[in-house]
């Protein structure tokens, strides 16, 4: 049965939801070590695949915060899917930068960008189907759903996502030492 | 500007009298900063410069003790200040219906001074009346036993501003409440009797009674009296002004304990001789009482008691004609810090700091108060010495059980016939007690505090004893009809509120507790956060600065394991939920953008491509 479990890539998805994509240049930055990678998962949805939508997986990193309801439907359907999720970055550990608009409220930001402020033209709140709702706060992904492992820093360096998925992939609970979530 | 004038003329005039009563010393800042307050009823900023300058001190370090204690206010407060008391016992006794009576009668929101300054209603911690309860405090004094009648009627007297002398007597009537007599209460101890047996003995007799009677702490540690003694008596002084000291721990501050209210109103002359007792044997010269804020009203008869003893030859120089035994005890007042009670956070509010637990070691028995070696005791504890050096110590270990020697004065409050103060040799049986005390139904009991033992009914047999249930005295019971879930989320409300915020696990640690608990108390819990208790229990036990942190999860991990399914009715999935509703966050955008088609709710999208209900 080892055999079975090691033979097998694991699957992996990521996603970028209120977030830069910062975490997912960092991401990039373990170089090379991308193709060694490469010889044990494979990528399901993520923006290296342009996959729309996320299968059975082992593996789910979130970067970002959640800012609207399509942001809640992703989180969904990578929890569902994936056997370990992560929040990958400060933004879905904490809400991040986005979660500055918290103490503001909503409604009047609406109102003051699109109808109010200064040089607006058409002055209409958008409202097309299409586009996904704002939520009244930004969340860290932890407040929907339920989380296995959270990865600090704005964005966790390339060090840092390489030594978490390699512990994963060797079977040992994940651990960044002191070096690796060093930020000053 | 024209009132900041006359406000810095205020300071000119009524400040230096106060710093001429403390002789200008920073470790009195606690104390000066107290008394300033009473005269200003606030601390202005103007104040704080003016203590930082006459003391030497810099601004920052006034500022950062003055807003460390809850009793401390930085902002003007209403003219009457009501706190009601918070503890489990006194909600019990239905403490919320009367807070919401008061707030409605008054016109003010809770924690908030009303327009007029006139008053103030908020909540505090345990103020130690559990068995007279509902207790709170106006403007520092406690009152007992409300009933809407007395709230409707307090009401009349804040809105008609009636000064609190003229207030019914019988509202601050506190009583004893003494139901069961042992050793130490059974009898009346004359003013000085256990400090002459004392010094008839000597030193070394003294030290070595204590040692046979084998006598542990009864502020809850139980540590051995006589190797805290023996220390700081061999400990070699230091610095410049060397001397020796002993403290009493009367921060009585474990929600549900009151026993050392009773001891520090009708057996202040037992304290007195204990802790002279053991400044003679250790060699001290000063003795400190740390009276909690909350008890501030016995401080009058407390002094007067003093100045009789000083009369007596029992203080002062030449205690009892013994040419080197000079004594003397202070009373500091403590000022609304539930982690004061720990001996080092003690030491450091003494000393006119912030209450932060010390590192130990240095153990305060060789490092303690300034620097000295010094003896921190409980009230309890030092009444036991006194009882000691009239007994002796073989007859003290023949009470109790070998490990526990002696007696036990326990508070017994809540689902109780006659709550109050019950004095047992150690050893007695749960069920013995709650059965002399009339609890009829009981289904638990909080033993020695939220920081303690919850025993459920199958426990009941288990002995009161270091050996076995060890408590600081407090025993709180609840009958079947309380929902033990209710029980621990006051106890989490409470460290969360108590926690120093010295160390992260702890600050932080204690906010996660009470907001998950708050999050299944509001029906939108899961099996995920009963996981995230016992993880942060575990975090908070072992990366916590001090024992506040550490036994901060304990309600909660006991009702946990003895009463999960009165957290479980209260889940809504085994599976993860939100604590909000998320399409009530949606509803702000809905309005503004005027849509209401099925992608803007969560229910409804259920339907749509690649999205779950």
């Amino acid at each position: 049965m080892n055999a079975a479990v090691e033979s097998r890539k694991l699957r992996v998805a990521t996603t970028s939801l209120a977030g830069c994509f910062g975490c997912h240049m960092s991401f990039l930055d373990i170089d090379e070590r991308l193709f060694e990678l490469l010889e044990h998962v494979e990528f399901d949805r993520s923006p290296l695949t342009d996959i729309k939508h996320c299968g059975p997986c082992d593996i789910g990193l979130i970067e970002g915060g959640i800012c609207n309801a399509e942001n809640v439907h992703v989180l969904r359907e990578f929890r569902h899917n994936c056997k370990v999720l992560i929040a990958l970055g400060a933004c879905s550990v904490n809400g991040g930068l986005p979660a500055q608009r918290n103490h503001l409220d909503l409604g009047q930001c609406l109102q003051e960008v699109y109808l109010t402020g200064p040089g607006i033209v058409g002055r209409q709140i958008p409202n097309d189907p299409e586009l996904p709702l704002p939520l009244d706060k930004v969340h860290p992904i932890h407040e929907i759903v339920r989380v296995d492992y959270f990865i600090p820093g704005c964005p966790p360096s390339g060090e840092a996502i390489w030594k978490f998925l390699s512990d994963l992939l060797a079977g040992r609970t994940p651990r960044l030492g002191h070096p690796l979530l060093h930020f000053d | 500007m024209s009132q900041d004038y006359a406000e810095a003329g205020q300071l000119d005039s009524r400040l230096p009298p106060i710093f001429e009563r403390y002789r200008y010393e920073a470790r009195y800042l606690v104390q000066i900063l107290r008394e300033v307050q009473d005269a200003l009823g606030h601390l202005p900023a103007a104040a704080l410069s003016a203590v930082a300058r006459a003391l030497c001190l810099p601004r920052a370090r006034v500022e950062g003790v003055a807003g460390f204690y809850s009793f401390f206010h930085l902002t003007p407060v209403g003219r009457y200040r009501v706190l009601f008391s918070d503890n489990i016992t006194d909600r019990m006794l239905g403490s919320g219906e009367l807070i919401d009576r008061l707030c409605n009668k008054l016109w003010v929101e809770r924690g908030k001074v009303s327009e007029d300054r006139l008053v103030s209603v908020d909540t505090t911690s345990c103020t130690g009346m559990c068995d007279q309860g509902p207790a709170l405090l106006v403007n520092g004094r406690p009152l007992t036993r409300m009933s809407a009648e007395r709230i409707d009627r307090i009401s009349e007297l804040i809105r008609k501003q009636a000064p609190l002398s003229d207030w019914p007597r019988e509202y601050f009537l506190i009583e004893d409440n003494i139901r069961r007599y042992d050793e130490l209460l059974g009898r009346q101890w004359p003013n000085g009797e256990a400090l002459k047996a004392a010094v008839a003995r000597g030193r070394e007799a003294m030290l070595a009674e204590m040692k046979l009677s084998n006598l542990r702490g009864r502020g809850g540690a139980g540590f051995t009296t006589h190797i805290k003694w023996e220390s700081a008596r061999r400990a070699p002084c230091a610095g410049e002004a060397p001397a020796r000291y002993v403290v009493c721990n009367a921060d009585e501050g474990e929600p549900g304990t009151f026993k050392d209210r009773v001891l520090l109103s009708s057996y202040a002359d037992l304290l007195f001789d204990g802790i002279s007792i053991a400044g003679f044997t250790i060699g001290a010269t000063l003795g400190l009482v740390y009276l909690r804020g909350e008890y501030a009203y016995l401080l009058p008869a407390l002094n007067e008691n003093l100045a009789r003893r000083r009369r007596d030859g029992l203080l002062g120089t030449r205690v009892l004609g013994e040419d080197d035994f000079n004594f003397d005890i202070e009373i500091h007042l403590g000022v609304g810090a539930y982690v004061c009670g720990e001996e080092t956070a003690l030491l450091e509010s003494l000393e006119g700091k912030r209450g932060v637990p010390r590192i130990r070691p240095p153990f305060p028995a060789t490092e303690g108060y300034l620097g000295q070696p010094t003896v921190v005791n409980n009230v309890e504890t030092l009444c036991k010495a006194a009882l000691i050096a009239v007994n002796g110590g073989a007859w003290f270990a023949g009470l109790g059980t070998k490990q526990s020697t002696g007696t036990k004065l326990l508070s017994i409050s809540g689902d109780v016939e006659t709550p109050g103060i019950y004095e047992y040799p150690f050893g007695v049986s749960v069920a013995q007690v709650l059965n002399d005390c009339g609890a009829g139904n009981a289904q638990a009991v909080q033993v020695s505090g939220p920081s303690g033992t919850c025993l459920a009914m199958h426990e009941f047999s288990r002995r009161i004893a270091f050996e076995d249930v060890p408590t600081a005295g407090a025993f709180m019971v609840f009958g079947e009809h309380r929902d033990m879930f209710e029980v621990a989320r006051n106890f989490a409300h409470f460290f969360a509120h108590e926690s120093c915020g010295f160390c992260t696990p702890c600050r932080v640690g204690t906010s996660l507790v009470a907001n998950c608990m708050d999050k299944i108390a509001s029906g939108q819990g899961s099996q995920h956060d009963i996981n995230e208790i016992f993880k942060i229990h575990r975090l908070l036990h072992a990366a916590s600065h001090c024992g506040l942190g550490q036994s901060a999860c304990n309600p909660l991990f006991d009702t946990l394991n003895k009463f999960r399914p009165a957290y479980e009715r209260r889940l809504r999935s085994l599976a993860f939920k939100p604590a909000f509703d998320l399409d009530q966050a949606l509803a702000s955008a809905r309005q503004m953008t005027g849509r209401d088609d099925p992608a803007a709710h969560f229910g409804l999208a259920a339907g749509l491509p690649g999205v779950e209900a």
